[in-house]
């Protein structure tokens, strides 16, 4: 037994020993396994140092009936922004999927037809699909972002007893449609660019975008 | 580099303090690259002449140690002995130029890299980076124009990303000779542009994409599809006709999503035409078979397994009074080479073609013996090139890239002989020998000065008169001219080599040669082969009771070919369902081109290898033959694609041919036409209705319209005015299209083969040399 122990590097296998406020030349002549019991009075400070922390304030939350607050920056899970008139910001450039370096997005980009736009301009995302069992909450791709379309929420409740759940699709990233937008596709704010939009001169929806959502 | 090996047509020069020689008028951009020095560049294109245009490639230069006053373009300059120039890396000067050269370009140029199509893959977003400042110091409004233009169906321009490089607009005079997209107006405004009434018609169009630095012109069908990161890149080759261009076929997430020219300056040096280009949706189309089918008692196909399809194609063709085989032209070397082998050993028949088409058995007596020697280099030194029966633009479009390259180059002389002056013809200037089909015998005693240098090509269309492929042969033997047979499809030649047809064992073996079968057996290691020559395709159709069709379309061989397939036990190995599915009792699917590892040979017999670009559970038409003959019983081994490339390369080469095999033609006398009277005459267009072109729409928007052909006398003495709505007719069926007057004889009416309402092969009796009668509509 003795001699196995000979084999390993001490110095590894006795770090433990420091605890017992051995010397270093004890720890290298004795080993835990034949320790005979600490002195009363060493067991007693351990013991106090128990006792002395049943005094001070729990940290313990009684997740999930009580959720505490995230810091107001925590990297949770991302969404899909909308501009003011309820058009999504995303363009389907793929920036988000390139930077990531967990490959946990994948985005197909489309054309938008004429007045049926999904986003401002040319070119909007078809399929955006997040990873959530890839995903490292890392936030280069909400920096790669050209559009501010993506960001992230603290939302951090991503559990789930399927793998496939944890993909999310456009559909569960999307921010909520608000009041006062129109849900797309319709068409862009009469006389606009998509530069106009970019510059944030589209501040509510047109009557002549569609019906606006007022739940 | 020693003193010995450098000529006196080599130039010494410096660059950047390292020496180089290089072969005089080389370019010294050319000369820096050969030192691995790279300099900045959009307009240079080692194809295209020297333009000049964007001045990214500024260098500080000096001769014998007087130095240009202004830094110049490295492009534009070819090299001299004592030349000593200075680039970016060794100078100032030259590094500031280039950064402002950058800086300037870069001023009207949009940032929307994230929506830009050649993000990722930019040169422009490249050496932004490597050799531009990384601030701007324009503050002032972007030029802008609307955005984007789609010059053609295919092909979209986005003016204000454009760096007026014109590489597209080179490309399109020099290279395709179709001048019609241009810079237009000057200064801040110019601009790529096209004509007000005549849009970007090209069958090169793509191409402008492909070499467009900046994503100004993208392909409409690409666009916003994906990322250049987002691609797997396959070399591979093209399947849409016998050029042979090397690919690369991009695929993400195992659909293609676009494919680009590849690079092979013996083939078709880095350009490919729009069919191949963008056509490639048939592979993943909703009509492909996935599984294989059953014909059940009600005349109702019904899925099944693999083993049960498997068992019940094997009955049938164990059972058959007379078993063959039909192939269509589109199957690998590979392929080609089981469907021979199963033919001769599970059906124990030569009853073999692979000319599911219009054939003649004349032409399989040339096929047989004649020796086609012609390659693209030959069209490259020629001094004379004849066109017959081939109407290079439509039906192998690389090769008429060749053409009209010699032609520019170094005024190529070109002789066509076909029914109407087509604007390839036109494009090659070439003296132009009307006739129509039946009667190019005639016409072939006007062309002279054929030497050793000179080319003949004859196009698979020759076998439609009789005595044509044996005359032209005689003529470039005895002129020792080189011969090119140039068939429509990637396969033919390849199936020919494989011996897939009824009188030759693979690698060109005549089934009659004693010698040749014990060549083929010893491979084999069989003791018997079937000595009876084989079943031509219209013989196979009307005697056969049990037919086995791989990639066949009836619609191609004959208007009655498919009735005549419906009389018949049917198995049809088929990658999409279609007319020969129609007809089958076992339907078994099989891999298309992505899908699977093989070899095309092209028209001039270069193999070209491609492998599997996607992932799939097809399998290639071999495996799926050899599990049938193991089902049989009589087992091919041939159980992958590999397995059968290394038989083949255990046969020899065969040479022997027989010199008695021509046809004199009977140069078809009047055919006494009456007034309203003409023979018909057409091709296949490029881009028409093939079974490979369908569902796109992008690419179908750029075909040529369907017209009937007249000349004018004929059209004024039928009282006809051109546009107007004309229909011919002959066996009680028609067909009408509006009326444009062409160059060509009197008694010819001309109609694409197989465009929009003009399918003619399905249609009449004949889609060439028969009487019909044209009228108005």
């Amino acid at each position: 037994m003795t001699k196995n122990f000979e084999d390993h590097d001490s110095n590894n296998l006795i770090p433990r020993n420091d605890e017992f406020g051995l010397s270093k030349a004890e720890q290298d002549s004795k080993f835990i396994a034949d320790q005979a019991p600490a002195p009363l009075l060493k067991q007693l400070l351990g013991f106090w140092v128990t006792f002395k922390s049943m005094f001070k304030k729990v940290n313990t939350v009684q997740y999930p009936e009580v959720k505490e607050p995230t810091a107001p920056r925590f990297h949770g899970r991302h969404q899909l922004n909308r501009h003011p008139d309820g058009l999504e910001k995303c363009i389907g450039c793929e920036l988000c999927a390139w930077a990531c370096p967990a490959d946990a997005i994948y985005v197909e980009g489309a054309d938008n037809k004429p007045n049926e736009n999904y986003s401002p301009g040319e070119r909007y995302g078809k399929v955006y699909q997040i990873n959530y069992l890839r995903c490292i909450f890392c936030g280069l791709c909400i920096e790669a972002c050209p559009t501010r379309a993506l960001t992230m929420t603290n939302e951090y409740e991503l559990a789930d007893d399927q793998r496939g759940k944890l993909i999310f699709e456009k559909e569960d990233l999307l921010a909520p449609l608000r009041n006062g937008m129109v849900k797309p596709p319709h068409p862009m704010y009469p006389n606009t660019t998509d530069e106009n939009y970019y510059r944030g001169e589209v501040t509510s929806a047109h009557p002549s975008q569609g019906t606006v959502n007022n739940d | 580099m020693s003193d010995q090996l450098t000529t006196t047509t080599d130039v010494t020069l410096k660059i950047d303090g390292f020496e180089v020689t290089v072969p005089k008028g080389t370019l010294v951009i050319r000369a820096a690259e050969k030192l691995g020095i790279q300099i900045p560049r959009f307009c240079d294109h080692p194809l295209l002449a020297p333009a000049g245009a964007c001045r990214q490639c500024l260098v500080d230069i000096s001769i014998n140690g007087r130095a240009f006053p202004k830094p110049q373009a490295s492009c534009t300059i070819p090299v001299e002995n004592g030349m000593e120039v200075k680039t970016q890396l060794t100078s100032t000067v030259a590094d500031k130029a280039q950064k402002g050269i950058m800086e300037l370009l870069l001023i009207n140029h949009p940032l929307d890299c994230p929506v830009c199509d050649k993000g990722g893959e930019c040169p422009l977003q490249n050496q932004a980076m490597s050799n531009g400042n990384g601030q701007s110091r324009y503050e002032g409004v972007k030029r802008t124009f609307e955005k984007p233009v789609a010059i053609s169906s295919q092909v979209l321009l986005d003016r204000e990303r454009c760096v007026l490089c014109a590489r597209c607009t080179r490309f399109s005079e020099q290279i395709a000779g179709d001048p019609f997209i241009t810079l237009n107006e000057r200064g801040a405004l110019q601009q790529v542009g096209i004509y007000e009434k005549e849009p970007f018609d090209s069958y090169y169009s793509g191409n402008t994409v492909q070499i467009c630095p900046v994503g100004a012109l993208t392909g409409a069908t690409y666009r916003f599809r994906a990322r250049p990161f987002d691609l797997v890149s396959n070399p591979s080759a093209c399947e849409h006709c016998a050029s042979g261009c090397a690919m690369r076929t991009d695929v993400r997430r195992g659909k293609t999503l676009r494919r680009l020219a590849g690079d092979d300056p013996t083939v078709n040096e880095e350009w490919n035409c729009d069919k191949g280009r963008w056509a490639f949706k048939y592979e993943s189309a909703r009509n492909r078979i996935t599984t294989p089918y059953i014909r059940d008692e009600s005349g109702v196909l019904r899925e099944a397994s693999w083993p049960e399809a498997l068992s019940e194609a094997a009955k049938l063709l164990l059972n058959a009074k007379s078993a063959a085989v039909l192939m269509g032209g589109r199957a690998t070397l590979e392929d080609a080479y089981g469907y021979s082998k199963f033919a001769r050993i599970a059906l124990q028949t030569n009853d073999i073609d692979f000319r599911a088409r219009l054939n003649s058995n004349e032409e399989r007596e040339f096929l047989a013996n004649a020796r086609p020697n012609a390659t693209y280099k030959d069209i490259d030194d020629a001094d004379h090139v004849v066109l017959i029966s081939f109407e290079p633009e439509d039906e192998s479009p690389i090769v008429f890239l060749r053409i009209l390259k010699a032609v520019t180059k170094r005024k190529l002389a070109v002789t066509v002989i076909s029914p109407i002056k087509s604007r390839g013809t036109e494009k090659l200037k070439a003296n132009f020998i009307s006739a129509s089909a039946g009667f190019e015998l005639k016409a072939i005693e006007k062309v002279d000065g054929l030497t050793n240098r000179s080319v003949i090509l004859i196009g698979e269309r020759a076998l439609e008169t009789e005595g044509l492929l044996s005359s032209v042969e005689q003529l470039a033997t005895s002129k020792g001219a080189k011969l090119g047979w140039i068939p429509r499809r990637a396969g033919e030649v390849a199936a020919l080599t494989a011996g897939a047809i009824g009188n030759l064992l693979p690698g060109l073996r005549p089934v009659q040669d004693a010698k040749a079968r014990v060549d083929v057996q010893t491979v084999w290691g069989i003791n018997q082969l079937p000595t009876k020559t084989g079943k031509s395709t219209d013989e196979i159709l009307k005697d056969s009771d049990v037919i086995l069709l791989g990639g066949v379309d009836a619609n191609d061989i004959s208007s009655s070919a498919k009735s005549q397939l419906s009389n018949k036990k049917i198995i049809a190995m088929d990658i999409r369902f279609g007319t020969s599915t129609e007809v089958a009792h076992v339907i078994l699917p099989v891999a298309s081109v992505v899908e699977k590892n093989g070899t095309f040979l092209d028209w001039q017999g270069k193999p070209r290898s491609f492998e599997s670009a996607v992932e799939s559970l097809n399998r290639s038409d071999v495996r799926i033959l050899s599990m049938l003959a193991d089902e049989m019983k009589r087992p091919i081994n041939l159980p992958t694609v590999k397995a059968a490339a290394n038989e083949i390369a255990q046969f020899d080469k065969w040479e022997k041919s027989t010199s008695n095999w021509h046809v004199s033609g009977t140069n078809t006398e009047n055919l006494n036409l009456g007034p309203t009277e003409a023979i018909l005459n057409s091709w296949r267009l490029l881009l028409d209705r093939g079974s490979l072109q369908e569902g796109e729409d992008n690419l179908a928007g750029t075909a040529r319209k369907t017209i009937i052909g007249l000349n004018r006398t004929k059209a004024e003495k039928l009282n006809l005015v051109e546009g107007e709505l004309v229909k011919i007719s002959a066996d009680s069926v028609s067909i009408s299209a509006p009326l444009k007057i062409v160059e060509t004889e009197e008694n010819i009416v001309w109609v694409p083969r197989n465009s929009t309402g003009a399918q003619l092969v399905s249609k009449f009796s004949k889609p060439s040399g028969i009487k019909v009668s044209v009228s108005k509509a």
